[in-house]
């Protein structure tokens, strides 16, 4: 695991907030590997440097606020500190906010039980003496027994003396006299201490009371909240695209580049609408996954992220969750994979895991040409009331069935399988700070790091495999037959081709025939795979006009009834609302959960899901008819 | 026992001002009084800060009614509304 065989180890201990992760960053600079612990929804950080002219390992341990575990996830800070996940910190580095001091000492106490090398590292110190505070530091080490330091860890001041203390820990003093375990005497031992060692209070921070005034405002704070959720919604709704259309229009050539390069053949074929077009497939999330981290990691600097919680927090208290699982939630409405990975906000992994697991309920964009080709071609453009038609109300119901859909199985998600006590919900309004471009820049960086490498190369594999499932085995087409025609007799005798056809039984019951059922095969890849795919079926010259009127025209062999009648189309509408099609998703959540055991429970209610609702559907349809 | 004897001024005001955190309003001051540190959220309140004698001040409700901020020890925590019924407080006079 580590980098260098019997290199340093530093632990970083502190309360969310507390500038750890900043100072994680500027010790580190963009040199942090980031996984999961095995087994657990909790990240794990560290980088390798030279400290002193040492090889030391800085592990960021999760923010908590004390040592004593309320729930198993929490226990992974003190399973680390015992060697169980990992090889043991040599030397604990307890980070603190230097205006908060006061409230930390205890934590202090509770790493110093350990009884290993420890340092007391206080940041934000020059925020403390703006808001008119002083401290007393040599007192505080004398009165700690330990080495303490005050940084400001986001301008970089201080750090040099830092790095020259951190690479020596077995220089670092020990307390002679050990700090009390129990909870009252320790916050009495904390009090005595922090009173010999204050010399001014700081006060409120002026600023962010005045900015509260307004971000928090009943009326002004709601429509604030809303103005930067619409945002969100609209960054990677609409202002991704013109950077996806480039990287689209970027992989459409370089396909049609190879293709023309190479000799005609299923090679070159494999590497242009197999290869190249699964890099696409993962770089087309770039645009929307920097834009959202781009403005999530900004607000959260500046502190605003904590105060959206804030205001909507009883909203999603009601299903369970909490307030800073709404982003999530809303950018999954764009597109669950930026989604998932905005779960990160959320401290309890309880929470986390089923915010994941219903993100795909929500509307991505992937679904809208699915639903357009579908309402277009079977709904009736009748007017209903003023501008509104009929075929806007059905697509407004679809995106509120996903919704609504979404809350109730958070709501069941954590009254069954997640269940239990959890950490007591707590979050802490950090004062407002000017963000630095250097941190922010790193933190956008590394969540798109992430998905490339983990995620990114799932998609690509799978996108291959899926490319050769819908092609092989190739066969001969009849004699004189068209391109189109020659395309659809190929995917037709493919092993998707077979596998549609032996899914049918189990499809039948919702009204889906084979070709319905290879269009759901390989909208695995991403939903709106369907539509191309159902395009090649019926040897459709465009995806538009054409495709829909070859699904109007079709009809049963044996019955001659439609196969799109209305029962049967809205069957296929709810499909889409529930079914987890998207290997991007599945990817990026085997990177977040760090494993393949609930993206394949995800996969596997939502697939139950779409089916149940999807069969109930096409009966009610067919009965109200 | 001894109902008669009559309780000093200050003891008898502050006595009747006890009441759980939840209950104080925006504006309002307190001290805590007690948390139970011998369950799990008594002692995670505890670490987090409400320990008994610390003044604490209600500062305002999300707009939807909960959770409520309160500024305490250099910090701003919110808290819901099932948290801070765990917490006893003084009530500290109006100024």
């Amino acid at each position: 695991m580590s980098a260098a065989e019997g290199a340093l180890r530093l632990g970083l201990l502190g309360a969310p907030n507390s500038g750890k992760t900043t100072l994680f960053n500027a010790l580190t600079g963009l040199r942090a590997r980031v996984a999961n612990y095995p087994g657990v929804t909790v990240e794990r950080r560290e980088a390798s440097v030279e400290l002193g002219g040492r090889q030391t390992v800085i592990v960021d341990l999760p923010g908590t606020y004390s040592l004593e575990p309320l729930s198993p996830d929490e226990e992974v800070v003190n399973r680390v500190l015992e060697g169980e996940l990992d090889a043991a910190p040599d030397a604990l580095v307890v980070v603190a906010d230097a205006c908060s001091l006061e409230r930390s000492l205890p934590f202090v106490a509770q790493v110093l039980e350990r009884g290993r090398p420890t340092c007391l590292v206080l940041t934000m110190t020059d925020e403390l003496q703006a808001r008119g505070g002083s401290l007393d530091l040599p007192r505080l080490e004398r009165a700690l027994g330990i080495p303490v330091l005050g940084v400001v860890g986001h301008r970089g001041r201080g750090l040099d003396s830092l790095e020259a203390l951190l690479g020596r820990p077995e220089s670092w003093s020990r307390p002679s006299v050990p700090a009390p375990r129990d909870p009252l005497e320790r916050s009495a031992w904390a009090d005595s201490i922090f009173a010999s060692v204050v010399g001014q209070r700081p006060g409120a921070h002026g600023l962010t009371r005045s900015i509260d005034r307004v971000v928090l405002h009943p009326l002004w704070g709601s429509l604030l909240f809303a103005a930067v959720m619409v945002t969100f919604f609209q960054l990677i709704f609409a202002w991704a695209n013109p950077a996806m259309d480039v990287i689209d229009g970027a992989v459409g050539a370089a396909a049609s580049a190879v293709q023309a390069a190479l000799p005609a053949g299923p090679a070159a074929d494999f590497l242009a609408e197999g290869l190249i077009a699964g890099v696409g497939a993962v770089i087309i999330f770039l645009p929307q996954i920097l834009l959202l981290f781009g403005l999530l990691y900004l607000l959260e600097d500046v502190g605003y992220m904590a105060r959206a919680a804030f205001v909507v927090d009883r909203l999603m208290g009601r299903v369970g969750l909490e307030g800073r699982a709404f982003v999530a939630l809303l950018s999954s409405y764009a597109c669950a994979v930026p989604g998932i990975m905005a779960t990160r906000t959320i401290p309890s992994p309880r929470d986390r895991l089923a915010t994941i697991l219903v993100a795909p309920l929500m509307t991505c964009s992937a679904r809208l040409p699915v639903y357009a080709l579908l309402i277009g071609a079977f709904v009736p453009p009748t007017a209903v009331w003023g501008p509104l038609g009929l075929q806007g109300l059905v697509l407004l119901g679809l995106y509120l069935l996903g919704g609504v859909s979404a809350l109730i199985a958070a709501g069941v998600l954590k009254r069954t399988l997640l269940a239990g006590t959890g950490p007591p919900f707590y979050l802490e309004l950090p004062s407002y700070r000017v963000p630095t471009a250097k941190l922010w820049l790193g933190q956008v960086w590394g969540s798109a790091w992430a998905f490339l490498r983990r995620a990114g190369t799932i998609i690509l594999a799978a996108s291959a495999v899926l490319w050769l499932l819908l092609h092989f085995p190739a066969s001969e087409p009849p004699a004189g037959a068209s391109p189109a025609e020659a395309r659809r007799h190929a995917l037709e005798h493919s092993f998707a081709g077979s596998a549609g056809r032996a899914i049918e039984p189990v499809i039948a019951p919702l009204g889906f025939d084979w070709k319905i059922g290879v269009g759901l095969l390989a909208s695995l890849a991403a939903r709106e795979v369907i539509v191309a795919t159902l395009a090649q079926i019926y040897a459709a010259t465009d995806e538009e006009a054409s495709l829909r009127e070859a699904v109007r025209a079709d009809v049963h062999p044996e019955t001659g009834e439609p196969v799109f009648d209305p029962p049967t189309v809205a069957a296929l509408l709810v499909f889409f609302v529930f079914a987890l099609q998207c290997l991007s998703t599945l990817a990026v959540m085997v990177r977040e959960t760090g494993g393949w055991r609930w993206p394949a429970f995800a996969f596997g209610y939502l697939l139950t899901l779409a089916w149940g609702a999807s069969f109930v559907t096409h009966r009610a349809v067919a009965a109200l008819l | 026992m001894n109902a008669a004897l009559p309780l000093p001024p200050s003891v008898a005001r502050s006595l009747e001002e006890v009441r759980c955190l939840a209950d104080l309003e925006p504006g309002d001051r307190a001290v805590v009084h007690a948390v139970d540190p011998s369950c799990a959220l008594g002692r995670r309140l505890i670490d987090l800060g409400f320990r008994p004698g610390t003044p604490v001040r209600v500062l305002r409700r999300a707009p939807l009614g909960d959770p409520t901020s309160y500024a305490l020890r250099g910090t701003q925590l919110c808290l819901r509304r099932s948290e801070a019924e765990q917490i006893a407080v003084f009530r500290s006079p109006d100024e």
